[in-house]
């Protein structure tokens, strides 16, 4: 027998074996880190009539869903899932099925069959004062109804402050499940929206509000 | 932008380093267990993650857990597989017709895959991620937590053992 040469057994070593599968594998590691509790946000696509939007969850509830992206003004999906990393918890990992109910309220929702989310909020990314407050009353404005930027900062605790409440509105982590679609100026306009002013008008119109 | 010091979101490791790192796996411990292992691997990766302080070469953090959980199979392999109280227990590591991985590999040669798997575990790994894991000895030596002149010889090392056993 001839004896290998290093190159040729270098060569056979680089020719390494395959197998194993990894989407496998990477469900294996998912399914364990989820029956071992290690996954704290949990996050997934989710379809909708306005493009593929991102909802991620934490064990109190929802803690951010990003819309599709409007010229820019969204955050891509790899910013979205960097802040949760580095504001709520790095164990971030994607796991639909934790966002089962939140993906079945939003299909709802969509369809014009649900006018409340049932799924608890998480306010994580919120920060308090003037944002949290202002946002809270976004949170309690009914199914169809609409206030005006004005209104949720009365209610925020500074009646001027009505430019602060937009931009309360406009940092709104958790658009749709906080309707801060349905905050509108003043005047009639309807005002800026994450996902682009069409889309607020269309919420707003699935809801019956214009 | 995130610094350095920011940790990505688990996920972007399991996307950017799980191929490598079950690579590693299937070299070191053969493809019907590399699985286990991989699972192994990431999960004492993601409890051990939020107290990392930097997000600095996580490829290697990655591959030097990876390389103990290689190890921790061997052992395990060793003592289920050897009759207690025979030589190869006492030598430990030898590859024997039960400790060999499994070799209906696809691609690669299976003999020597089972003589890398019957390497000392430093000079396995080093070997592996050298040629399989295509690493860099300063990378390697991150993984192994040594040297790059001691990772340097441990894949000399293996090279002419293999030379020795398998050609």
């Amino acid at each position: 027998m001839n004896p290998l040469t290093d190159k040729q057994l270098e060569k056979m070593l680089r020719n390494a074996p395959s197998g194993g599968d990894l989407d496998r594998a990477v469900q294996g590691v998912l399914a364990r880190a989820e029956r071992d509790g290690l996954v704290d946000v949990a996050y997934a696509p989710v379809d909708s009539p306005f493009g593929k939007l991102l909802v991620a969850r934490t064990d109190r509830g929802v803690v951010r869903l990003a819309l599709p992206s409007h010229r820019g003004h969204q955050q891509t999906e790899e910013e979205v899932l960097e802040d949760l990393a580095q504001y709520v918890s790095p164990r971030v990992l994607e796991s639909p099925k934790r966002l089962d109910e939140e993906r079945r309220e939003l299909e709802q929702y969509f369809e014009g069959k649900r006018d409340h989310f049932d799924v608890p909020v998480d306010w994580a990314l919120t920060p308090s004062g003037f944002r949290n407050r202002a946002l809270h009353a976004v949170a309690r404005i009914p199914y169809g109804e609409t206030r005006t930027y004005g209104q949720i900062a009365k209610q925020a605790g500074n009646a001027k402050a009505s430019r602060a409440a937009g931009t309360a509105c406009g940092r709104n982590a958790i658009p749709l499940i906080v309707p801060c679609h349905r905050v509108v100026q003043s005047g009639g306009g309807v005002g800026n929206y994450g996902g682009g002013p069409e889309m607020k008008r269309a919420l707003l119109d699935l809801e019956g509000a214009l | 932008m995130q610094n350095e010091t920011a940790l990505p979101p688990f996920q972007a490791l399991l996307d950017e380093h799980g191929s490598d790192v079950l690579g590693f796996l299937v070299a070191s411990v053969g493809p019907h267990d590399a699985e286990d292992c991989f699972q192994e691997t990431f999960i004492a990766a993601l409890r051990a993650y939020p107290r990392l302080e930097h997000a600095r070469n996580l490829r290697s953090w990655l591959l030097t857990i990876a390389h103990r959980k290689a190890i921790d199979h061997h052992r395990a392999r060793g003592r289920r597989a050897v009759p207690a109280g025979s030589p190869e227990e006492v030598a430990g590591g030898t590859p024997s017709s039960n400790n060999r991985p499994d070799t209906t590999v696809a691609g690669g040669d299976p003999e020597l895959w089972t003589a890398v798997s019957g390497l000392p575990p430093k000079q396995r790994s080093a070997v592996v991620l050298r040629f399989a894991t295509d690493m860099s000895y300063a990378g390697i030596a991150k993984a192994l937590d040594c040297s790059e002149d001691a990772a340097r010889r441990s894949v000399h090392e293996g090279l002419q053992k293999l030379r020795g056993e398998f050609a």
